[in-house]
């Protein structure tokens, strides 16, 4: 092939997977089973690369893979009735008329393709289903990811994620889980776990738990494009939105974050030349196009304090006052012990770190053992107690976070740290040699 | 006349529908279901389907509170299955809003619901 084909070529393969994203929740709606969307869709995408080349991309290409797709469902459910789980397939075909090719391009419109997505984000995103399956499921039918781009992205083996992904949509079938929006009454808590899903694809991607500090960047743009998804089918939710932005201004600075051989800078350090102001600024708009609505919840007030980070145009010139008042309002929304971390840093930055520490040494580790195992606590704990004079306990400290588990940038850095404050500490006194 | 249910409690198996291993124990258990029939004892019964199918639901905070529901069966050892309700739903959110009123799940318990095999499709 020449190297303008193959480039033809790759355009193909991306255009495939953008409409293929679009149609599968309509599939899955028109089939109810998303298994079986997936396999004909992945039949309507093969037979597109062979005839499309020859006779140009369709006019409407969304609803041409669709057509195509229904029809190798039929197909499917005709051939394999014999297998138990085609069974109440086949009462589909008994029962649905088959619409003309030009019916279906009729019935497509923008608004019930976003119907369909919003259902599908719904469906795999159930609370019926594990956090690990949801995850997992919505990477591969939201997001368009194959089980070996998931496992690479989750650092999980090839067939865990299968595995997960068969159990999860077969549990969706014979659950009977409905693929629906959830009713007005039901929405808050249902949204909550579609959030959540959401947020833990973008935290994995940006912040991985282990390897290279942005080794995992693409899983992270992949969840800031759900959040923007979501944010653009459910508009009058302030939360959909706050995560959307959420997202932006925190993956804005990811390339700041990290210096030419891998190692992580503190925000106090970062290039802010480096940061994607646009996207910074896209998400302050949209804070403020939410903020009349008057119903703030955790992920805009966390979008709030990323964008006053992201506005401040040197360190110094950080508004911590209004970064600490976040943070207490976080707080009362989000009594987390990872919030109350936080929120003793920005009191440390506002008002010394003696006030800092009272908020932080509320956490009483008898009543929740599991922060001897997180390494922000002790790394905060430790600059905390470094900065009210207390050397020796501060030190320790820092030897309890470096015993934890943490990505390699994390360690890096925190080893540089524990040499300099130990030698500061001061070179031993002539008399003890 | 004292009413009793009968929780059927082995290892979960996968075996091929059509082997005769399988084929012999359907059989056995058909048999019993006409023997118990005959007697009159047979009030109903069903076979449910496998437990990753299954989903748990609890009200922590009591009555009309709002649901917590977990993917899996119920596998606490302190409490004990002390009954059953057999539910027509629409869906499993159906199913999961009349399990979450049922006195188990909201003072203290917990209600695991699992769908029953339907073998009456063609």
């Amino acid at each position: 092939m020449t190297a303008a084909g193959e480039a033809a070529g790759d355009n193909l393969v991306e255009l495939l997977r953008t409409e293929g994203r679009k149609v599968i929740a309509t599939l899955a709606r028109l089939t109810g089973d998303i298994g079986l969307a997936e396999e004909s869709l992945q039949d309507a995408i093969e037979r597109a690369l062979i005839i499309w080349p020859k006779q140009g991309v369709p006019d409407r290409p969304a609803a041409w893979l669709t057509t195509t797709a229904r029809n190798k469902a039929l197909d499917r459910i005709r051939r394999e009735s014999g297998r138990p789980d085609r069974e109440r397939q086949s009462a589909w075909i008994r029962t649905t008329p088959t619409p003309s090719v030009e019916e279906l391009h009729d019935l497509l419109t923008e608004s019930v393709i976003g119907d369909d997505q919003l259902r599908l984000m719904f469906t795999v995103c159930h609370p019926a289903l594990s956090r690990e399956a949801r995850v997992a499921l919505a990477l591969k039918t939201v997001g368009g990811l194959s089980t070996t781009e998931i496992a690479r992205a989750l650092l999980i083996p090839e067939p865990t994620v299968a595995q997960r992904v068969v159990r999860a949509k077969r549990k969706i079938c014979d659950a009977h889980i409905a693929f629906r929006v959830p009713p007005d009454h039901e929405l808050p808590a249902r949204l909550q776990t579609v959030l959540e899903t959401v947020y833990s694809i973008f935290t994995a991607g940006h912040h991985p738990a282990e390897g290279a500090l942005d080794g995992r960047l693409d899983l992270a743009l992949e969840g800031q494009r759900i959040a923007g998804e979501l944010a653009r089918l459910m508009p009058d939710e302030p939360e959909c939105v706050g995560l959307w932005a959420l997202t932006l201004a925190t993956h804005a600075r990811s390339h700041a974050r990290v210096d030419a051989d891998g190692g992580a800078v503190l925000l106090a350090d970062q290039e802010r030349e480096r940061w994607d102001h646009a996207s910074i600024r896209k998400a302050d708009s949209l804070l403020r196009s939410v903020l009349s609505s008057r119903r703030p919840g955790p992920f805009q007030v966390q979008a709030a304090i990323a964008c006053v980070h992201g506005l401040a145009r040197t360190f110094a010139e950080t508004d911590w006052t209004e970064v600490a008042a976040l943070y207490a309002l976080l707080f009362e929304l989000q009594p987390t012990h990872v919030v109350r971390v936080n929120w003793s840093v920005a009191v440390m930055e506002a008002s010394g770190a003696e006030a800092g520490l009272l908020i932080l040494n509320r956490i009483d580790r008898a009543e929740s053992p599991q922060v001897e195992r997180w390494h922000l606590y002790w790394v905060t704990k430790a600059e905390l107690e470094h900065r009210t004079g207390q050397i020796a306990a501060g030190l320790a400290s820092l030897e309890q976070a470096l015993a934890c588990d943490m990505n390699d940038a994390d360690r890096a850095l925190l080893e540089r740290r524990r040499e300099e404050r130990a030698q500061s500490r001061g070179a031993p006194l002539p008399s003890d040699g | 006349m004292p009413r009793y249910t009968a929780l059927i409690y082995e290892i979960p198996a996968f075996a091929n529908p059509e082997s005769a291993e399988f084929q012999a124990i359907m059989g056995e258990y058909m048999a019993f279901g006409d023997a118990a029939s005959a007697a009159g004892v047979m009030k109903g019964g069903e076979a449910l389907m496998p437990v990753p199918t299954a989903t748990t639901v609890t009200v922590p905070g009591g009555k009309g509170g709002e649901p917590l529901t977990a993917d899996g069966p119920f596998a606490e050892t302190k409490e004990v299955l002390t009954g059953f309700y057999l539910l027509d739903c629409a869906d499993l959110d159906e199913a999961l809003k009349w399990a979450a009123q049922i006195p188990a799940a909201w003072t203290g318990g917990k209600v695991e619901v699992r769908p029953v095999i339907d073998f009456s499709h063609p």
